[in-house]
């Protein structure tokens, strides 16, 4: 037999969706034009450019202006915190369950990184103290949806508190896993930098967007051709970008039906796995907001590496923690963030479920997980 | 009834490359595996990215999926720890023999049957013989050169049965030429070196310096006269030349006893060396346990000596070099590995 097909790794990278494909093909195969040449092509590239910057400057709630295109989220995530304190100096602050994109730049700046709840959201009692304590901060970076678990933080209330205990401070959100579930308009407000990227909500790979909100300015980091209003320099990837500009359009129409259908699939994955796999148990506290997208579950006595192995044998596509961590030793820096022990860690599974995902595909990964996790642990020792 | 599937354990070099290739064509079902072990710094060409990146590729060349396994906590504890353990007791471990003991033919044995996997490959060069009564021995292979039945003895017979070793029957130049004719990116890579987890651009010393404090100590000969200073007796190996700063004395002289606790290496002239017999600990059996005649092999590639295996003893039939503590003794019975012990 051979067996179904099931993608669950959308928190890696989701298909690009064929509108985004067919939008993308003539600037692949057809425009050559450079968007900040002069003639007829280049202003070709040019429009279709400022397209996709509205487009992404509608779905965050920003004007046109203020959307600088990148390669994707890191460099957008490495834009917000190396730019705002290329500008303006002083001390970069973000919670501990941050994308690396964010939490090596501030640690290498260093910076302060606060601890989080149980939950994996920024302890706001931990923020506020240390925005009292530390004189010159002048950036709060917090993760808007994490890219392991999908849980939520309150950028709105985030920015708030900054806004009482360090008025100076510039408040950033990663949305790269927000974008394909939530408003971001309303998920983020208060944030003056938004980091996003494509690939995450049916667009391409390698194009991005750090938006700039408020008067907020970045020192750019790759300099050169001043492009990108001098804030980042290098020729545009048109095509992702078009790309990127369709996926932005798509998302904003059907997000919220999207997010109702696949978070009721979701649940039933989870449910059925609790249900069928013995001791197995959510990561995510009850009760704590997540994306509708991400199932995330601890399994005692197998280790995930093993589990992964199976799971693609049975044509399972899925992963421990973060795709980025896959090959690291250590057990995900978020789910030690969360207080989660490291022999629990060992077997976690994150199934994240996307724009496509069937009700087949759900039912086929509850056949085989149990199954699978049975098998390991026969063979434990 | 079709063969069974076999995971290949892929290092990156040559020799694994071409035993997964000859499984293949063989028509075997075939996955690569290769071990993520060590974390830190590597430039030996066994647990570098650049390593993984190799067997990924070859993986890639022959149609065959790749995994990547991240045994480093087990590594850690079964083959590092001791390692630097060792050293400062004054011991000579072999990491690699601990690996293969601990990690490949345990820990990835375990988890390949978990997976579904009864048979697991590598490209170590030696053989599986089957005897008569049907049991299986660790065999010298084609290249005695190459001859890697030494870093194997340890294998029992529910690792054998398991076992399959696809380049022993070829020599190294032969490896490379099927790598080549298959066109693989690992035809011409040079072989593996040292230990894995000491780079040879910090060596040892540097090693074991950020883990253990290392003793300056006392060089004397046999009258306890000091001779010399060493900064490191830990570094000492017994059967040692060079290293120690020695004064005086026409004829070379050797380390013949490391004495970690009183911070003192032994020294005395090649004759002292000598010994009629070793005593071993920690015993394994390819089968049944062994005693009496046997040929008896105290490093990676040094020769076969006959001996008489008596009880925790090796008697030698001729004296025979020190070995050093915590190195390997194999027994061989002609080509075939019988079971091995470490030097106390």
């Amino acid at each position: 037999m051979i067996p179904v097909e099931a993608y669950l790794d959308h928190a890696a990278s989701t298909p690009a969706r064929p509108e985004v494909v067919e939008a993308m093909l003539p600037w692949l195969a057809e425009h050559p034009g450079n968007p900040s040449g002069a003639h007829r092509l280049a202003r070709e590239a040019r429009r279709a450019l400022d397209d996709a910057r509205d487009a992404v400057a509608a779905l965050v709630g920003a004007d046109p202006g203020d959307v600088v295109f990148t390669s994707g989220g890191t460099e957008a995530d490495n834009l917000a915190v190396d730019g705002v304190l290329g500008a303006r100096g002083g001390v970069a602050v973000c919670g501990a369950t941050e994308h690396p994109a964010v939490l090596d730049p501030v640690r290498l700046s260093g910076g302060v990184v606060v601890p989080t709840d149980a939950g994996g959201r920024i302890d706001a009692d931990a923020l506020a103290a240390t925005l009292d304590a530390v004189a010159d901060v002048r950036l709060v970076s917090v993760i808007a949806a994490n890219n392991e678990t999908g849980v939520v933080n309150d950028v709105p209330a985030v920015a708030a508190l900054v806004v009482e205990h360090a008025p100076d401070a510039a408040v950033h959100t990663d949305a790269v896993q927000a974008t394909a579930w939530l408003d971001l308009a309303a998920a983020t407000e208060g944030a003056h930098l938004v980091s996003l990227t494509g690939h995450k909500f049916g667009g391409p790979k390698g194009a991005g967007a750090l938006v700039l909100r408020d008067g907020a300015t970045v020192a750019p980091v790759l300099r050169g051709g001043g492009q990108e209003r001098e804030r980042r320099s290098g020729t545009q990837n048109v095509p992702a970008i078009v790309g990127l500009g369709v996926a932005a359009r798509l998302v904003a129409t059907d997000r919220d039906a999207a997010a109702a259908r696949v978070g009721a699939l979701r649940d039933r994955l989870e449910a059925g796995l609790l249900a069928a796999v013995p001791d197995a148990r959510r990561t995510v506290p009850g009760g704590v907001a997540r994306t509708a997208g991400v199932a995330h579950v601890c399994v005692p006595g197998i280790e995930s590496e093993a589990l992964l192995f199976l799971l693609e044998r049975d044509g399972i596509s899925a992963s421990a923690a973060s795709s980025c961590a896959s090959g690291a030793q250590e057990p995900s820096h978020v789910l030690a963030a969360m207080g989660v022990d490291r022999d629990a860690a060992v077997g976690s599974l994150r199934l994240s479920l996307g724009h496509g995902t069937t009700g087949a595909e759900v039912d086929h990964a509850l056949a085989a997980i149990p199954a699978a996790v049975a098998r390991l642990r026969e063979h434990a020792r | 009834m079709s063969a069974p599937p076999v995971m290949v354990a892929m290092s990156g070099g040559v020799d694994s490359s071409v035993a997964a290739a000859l499984l293949l064509e063989a028509g075997r079902e075939v996955v690569g595996v290769t071990l993520r072990l060590w974390g830190g710094e590597s430039d030996s060409g066994c647990c570098a990215v650049s390593d993984v990146d190799d067997a990924r590729r070859v993986c890639d060349a022959l149609g065959i999926e790749h995994h990547v396994f991240n045994l480093g906590d087990d590594f850690d504890r079964h083959v590092v720890e001791p390692y630097v353990a060792a050293h400062a007791a004054g011991r000579t471990p072999n990491p690699c023999i601990e690996c293969n003991r601990h990690v490949k033919f345990d820990r990835l044995l375990h988890r390949a049957r978990a997976l579904g996997f009864d048979r697991l490959a590598t490209g170590h060069h030696a053989r599986v013989a089957v005897r008569p009564d049907g049991t299986r021995r660790i065999a010298r292979p084609a290249d005695p050169a190459k001859d890697q039945s030494y870093v194997l003895h340890m294998l029992g017979q529910d690792q054998l049965a398991g076992l399959e070793l696809p380049i022993g029957d070829l020599t190294k130049d032969e490896v490379r030429r099927r790598a080549a004719d298959l066109g693989l990116r690992t035809a011409a890579k040079p072989d593996s070196q040292d230990v894995c987890f000491i780079t040879r651009e910090h060596g040892r010393g540097d090693f074991l310096s950020r883990r253990i404090p290392l003793t300056p100590g006392r060089v004397v000969d046999a009258s306890g006269a000091e001779v010399g200073r060493v900064d490191a007796v830990e570094l000492v190996t017994v059967g040692q030349r060079k290293g120690m700063e020695l004064a005086g004395a026409a004829a070379p002289r050797y380390a013949v006893a490391v004495d970690v606790p009183a911070a003192t290496v032994t020294v005395g002239p090649a004759g002292d060396l000598l010994v009629d017999a070793t005593p071993v600990e920690g015993f394994t059996w390819a089968d049944d346990p062994v005693s009496g005649p046997v040929l008896v092999q105290a490093s990676a590639h040094g020769p076969a000596d006959e001996a008489e295996l008596v009880a925790d003893e090796v008697r030698w039939a001729a004296p025979h070099r020190r070995v050093a503590p915590g190195q390997s003794v194999v027994f061989y019975d002609g080509d075939q590995v019988l079971g091995g012990a470490t030097a106390c």
